[in-house]
């Protein structure tokens, strides 16, 4: 059985990554948000989990709206980052886990998750962003990563209850992994924020310190959210979310909080960091 | 064309990127993914109206192109996220853009976001 230690939410903006190219972490306005980052570093350093599961959303890189997935996961040895249009410097490849991808992929079939499996799969700054924050330097080659990708582009998109039994359902394919590899879980994304339309702007402070509460203490209560709730609430974007609840959903043991911090705006974007310590369900 | 008189838009200010968006803005969100590659943006800038014919774009679509109209773009059934790559082409990042689709001077829509931010408004 592989042991699921822990998870982590981030955001996953683009911002980030040109503030680290450009050095702006000590410049007042980012210094905030980058302060909260060297406890979960450590935290990862010392655990040293084998693999990460990474939940993320795909912005037109990999899938263009000529077919969507509504979930894929990757199953490859190894994944690429590629120009998103804006000519940022690419980043180093990124290793997979074939193996516990293909498990875990079997395994949710079987559960009713009809997923698209993807033995290629350019990632973009959903998934390289965190990596990059967690391990700065672009220092992530030695960790295995999965990516999961869930539709927030277009509607119709899953519900947050589906993502949280999406969730469940790789925790319970990681648990019946034969392995004692070590998997932490990464919710990327969120919180609040509307990119698009006259309403370009909208942040929700209350709402995003309160979506962390209840992603640590009661995550069900996420679930009973609406995409359009969300929209409503939060922003447009705000159904980002719904990498964190899945990521949520995957940890079915014991959860304590070890970190929080949360800091608003980046660019346009409510950014909050949890790190939370699971224990495996007896 | 506010979203606010707009029945088919359930919330104020926002346009939801739905089937009947994709279907409407699809040559156009095609033009606009096409720019994940430098070529495709050099042969934009070359000759705009050349590439936007070549994705079959409508005249309200090339309209919006030309004047860099965020919000005629979306109405048009822009994506958001290829929208941004078309912005990016324009040396427009999403603060910039967010001002142009507010109608705020990038000053105040920055302030805005700080306001909210600390929960001040």
């Amino acid at each position: 059985m592989a042991n699921i230690i822990g998870a982590v939410t981030t955001s996953h903006i683009p911002a980030i990554a040109n503030a680290m190219a450009n050095k702006a972490e000590e410049t007042p306005y980012w210094k905030p948000f980058f302060d909260g980052y060297p406890p979960v570093r450590k935290w990862l350093n010392e655990k040293k989990p084998d693999v990460i599961v990474l939940f993320y959303n795909d912005h037109g890189l990999e899938f263009f709206i000529d077919k969507k997935p509504t979930f894929a996961i990757g199953v490859a040895d190894e994944y690429h980052n590629s120009d998103e249009g804006w000519g940022i410097a690419t980043i180093p490849p990124v290793t997979g886990e074939s193996e516990l991808s293909w498990h875990i992929a079997n395994s949710l079939v079987e559960d009713g998750f009809d997923m698209t499996i993807c033995q290629e799969m350019k990632v973009d700054h959903g998934l390289t962003v965190p990596l990059s924050l967690m391990w700065p330097g672009n220092e992530y080659g030695h960790v295995k990563v999965i990516p999961v990708c869930i539709n927030c582009e277009q509607h119709p998109m899953p519900q947050p209850k589906r993502c949280y039994a999406l969730g469940q359902a790789i925790g319970k394919a990681i648990e019946s992994f034969d392995s004692d590899m070590t998997v932490a879980i990464f919710g990327t994304g969120g919180l609040s924020h509307q990119l698009d339309g006259e309403a370009a702007g909208t942040l929700n402070r209350q709402f995003d310190l309160e979506c962390m509460d209840k992603l640590v203490d009661s995550p069900e209560e996420l679930t009973t959210y609406s995409n359009l709730d969300l929209v409503k609430i939060g922003g447009a974007q705000t159904v980002e979310l719904n990498m964190w609840i899945a990521m949520r959903g995957v940890l079915r043991g014991k959860v304590t909080e070890l970190h929080r911090n949360y800091h608003a705006p980046i660019s346009n974007t409510g950014a909050g960091l949890l790190l939370l310590e699971h224990e495996m369900p007896k | 064309m506010m979203t606010a008189n707009d029945p088919t838009q359930p919330v104020p200010g926002t346009y939801l990127f739905d089937g009947k968006m994709a279907k409407k803005g699809y040559g156009l969100n095609k033009m606009c993914y096409s720019f994940n590659e430098q070529a495709a943006r050099d042969e934009f800038n070359k000759d705009p109206d050349a590439y936007c014919a070549k994705f079959g774009l409508t005249e309200a679509q090339i309209k919006a192109i030309h004047e860099r109209d965020i919000i005629g773009l979306l109405q048009q059934g822009g994506s958001i996220y290829y929208v941004a790559k078309f912005a990016g082409l324009l040396k427009l990042n999403m603060q910039d853009i967010g001002a142009i689709q507010t109608g705020m001077s990038l000053e105040e829509f920055k302030a805005m976001l700080v306001k909210r931010g600390s929960g001040e408004a």
